[in-house]
């Protein structure tokens, strides 16, 4: 009867190597790929949330940010978003900001002492931040109308370059009106 | 179980107790290892949206000013001649 046990002098390194592989694929298993640019954006219509209802997204330039209570940076980029609200929203910008507190008193108590008028959402599951992998918070995805990520802002960045990312929204909700 | 080894055991030419043992041996390791990886999979990172406790107020070392003079006193006073963090001493502790 032939047997697939492997003999004793060989032993260690094919269990070594299996137990290696099997390693392996759960660390890869348990992380997902960070999205990048370029890359299509998970719809938000497949994922639950709570709070606003999701805007009508056709046809726009959409910056999803993604923010908590907690998170110091998000205190400047809050104020930042709001006036991008008013200043674009009619050249065809939503903002739609994904919340990632624990608690929902969180958010409200932020809101109120940094109110905005755009939608404000809450990933109570952490089911999209876990699907796109946000490299930390704040990140806001600027997607372009078909999903397809245009740019990825972190916030500390985009509270130190203002400008520039005042001017990168706007090329980008220019190029969409050009476009067919 | 038993075929399988005397088997094994006839065409290695091993006893067949020696060969029990190895493979025994071999279970162990493999049993042991695979504890052991498993562990290893607790030191993953926290992921940015979990960091909520870290960032919080009573995470900061410096959130009691009392607590921090205190300690930024016993650091200048015991760490010789560096001074401490930032104040210039010679850590004789008489301050």
């Amino acid at each position: 009867m032939k047997t697939t046990l492997a003999k004793p002098g060989e032993t260690p390194v094919k269990v070594l190597a299996a137990l290696t592989f099997v390693f392996c694929a759960y660390l890869v298993a348990a992380g997902q790929p960070a999205l990048g640019v370029g890359d299509t954006f998970p719809s938000l219509s497949h994922f639950t949330f709570e709070g606003d209802p999701l805007p009508e997204l056709k046809g726009k330039i959409v910056l999803v940010d993604f923010w908590a209570s907690w998170c110091a940076p998000c205190k400047e980029t809050f104020p930042l978003l709001e006036q991008l609200h008013h200043r674009f929203s009619k050249k065809g910008l939503v903002i739609l900001a994904v919340n990632e507190d624990k608690s929902r008193m969180a958010m409200a108590e932020f809101l109120k002492e940094y109110p905005v008028t755009f939608p404000v959402v809450r990933d109570s599951g952490k089911k999209l931040v876990a699907k796109v992998n946000v490299p930390g918070l704040p990140t806001s995805y600027i997607l372009d109308p078909n999903g397809k990520v245009l740019a990825i802002e972190r916030g500390s960045r985009i509270a130190q370059n203002r400008k520039e990312f005042i001017a990168r929204v706007e090329q980008f909700l220019e190029n969409n009106e050009k476009a067919p | 179980m038993n075929g399988q080894i005397s088997s094994r055991a006839a065409n290695s030419g091993l006893p067949a107790g020696r060969l029990a043992k190895a493979l025994a041996f071999q279970l162990a390791l493999f049993l042991g290892a695979f504890a052991v990886l498993l562990g290893c999979s607790g030191c993953v990172n926290v992921r940015p949206w979990e960091r909520d406790a870290l960032a919080d107020y009573t995470m900061r070392p410096d959130r009691d000013p009392v607590t921090g003079a205190l300690r930024e006193h016993m650091w200048f006073s015991r760490e010789a001649s560096n001074g401490g963090r930032s104040v210039g001493g010679g850590g004789c502790g008489c301050n």
